[in-house]
């Protein structure tokens, strides 16, 4: 490569410690995954107990003793 | 490489989830059938159709839920791994890795578990789920929020204080935020007179073994994958 070391971007707002991969790289992942984890986490903890997106209890019944044993409230 | 990283996240995350599901199964399945069996001498289930069997609640539904759960928080620890790397410490990635589920077992198993224990089937009521969903995601958000208050402190304190100084400082804060938070939330008491003191003492150490054992296999498992990756970045 080029002679030129240290070429970031001009809307870097802060330079990462070295060896960390920048926060700019990480934020779609990180809000995606948010995202995703608490929609399984939702159904997994709380759909068909406290709330219910969807009619009946198979859900419920389904996840019924992972949800126990996670600690969630079941009923 | 956060998307790499990401990966190995959500497939530790499901390997821990199958060896804690594994442990469920044997360890603890038998207090939930003590208890569904209390249930049941009580008549506290008015009796309906069975929509999902007890085999497959206790195989099928147990695996699809933690594995789920795994997935999930595999992922995110696999983003939070992303993210500290390089900025705390000179940390190794795999330490960082089981550092970090050691501090998720206090923070998201133990202390939410401290204010409001898991309940086997037959202990609590229909009525007051939704309060105690509600309470029970505020503790947990509430000790997530007191650890993040103990960490900004321990790095505030850097300049001053020594390293071991500067957990005690942060588990310090985080200590007397979590209490806080604990003191303001509901108190629930729903155990049944008569239900076995001994079986549900039993039924939590399981329940909460098994969160514990998610998270450290799913830790030792991803610091192992993700070493490869951010090994040659670290400059020791």
């Amino acid at each position: 490569m080029t002679s030129r070391v240290a070429a970031r971007p001009l809307a870097a707002p802060a330079p990462s410690p070295a060896g960390a991969i920048p926060l700019a790289d990480i934020a779609p992942w990180a809000v995606f995954a948010a995202i995703v984890a608490l929609i399984l986490l939702y159904f997994v903890s709380t759909e068909q107990g406290a709330f219910a997106l969807f009619k009946g209890m198979y859900v419920h019944e389904l996840v019924h003793d992972g949800r126990h044993l996670l600690g969630f409230p079941c009923h | 490489m956060t998307g790499l990283l990401l990966w190995r996240g959500m497939l530790a995350g499901l390997a821990g989830a199958f060896v804690a599901a594994t442990f469920a199964l044997i360890v603890a399945e038998p207090y939930v059938d003590a208890a569904i069996a209390f249930e049941a001498r009580h008549a506290a289930h008015a009796g309906g159709v069975e929509l999902v069997s007890r085999a497959t609640q206790k195989t099928l539904g147990l695996y699809t839920a933690m594995m789920l759960y795994g997935t999930a928080l595999g992922g995110l620890l696999a983003i939070v791994v992303a993210a500290c790397h390089g900025r705390v410490g000179a940390i190794p990635p795999r330490a960082l890795a089981v550092l970090l589920a050691a501090l998720a077992c206090v923070v998201l198993v133990l202390a939410p578990a401290l204010k409001y224990p898991p309940t086997p089937p037959a202990v609590g009521l229909h009525e007051t789920v939704r309060l105690r969903t509600g309470a029970f995601l505020g503790m947990l958000a509430g000790s997530l929020l007191a650890a993040l208050a103990g960490a900004w402190a321990a790095q505030r304190l850097g300049a001053v204080l020594t390293r071991l100084d500067r957990w005690l400082a942060g588990g310090l804060v985080y200590l007397a935020a979590v209490a806080l938070v604990a003191a303001l939330l509901p108190h629930v008491d729903e155990v049944p007179a008569d239900f076995p003191a001994s079986l549900l003492w039993q039924y939590r150490v399981a329940a909460i073994a098994g969160q514990m054992i998610f998270w450290l296999v799913t830790a030792e498992l991803f610091g192992r994958l993700a070493q490869p990756l951010l090994a040659p970045r670290v400059s020791r």
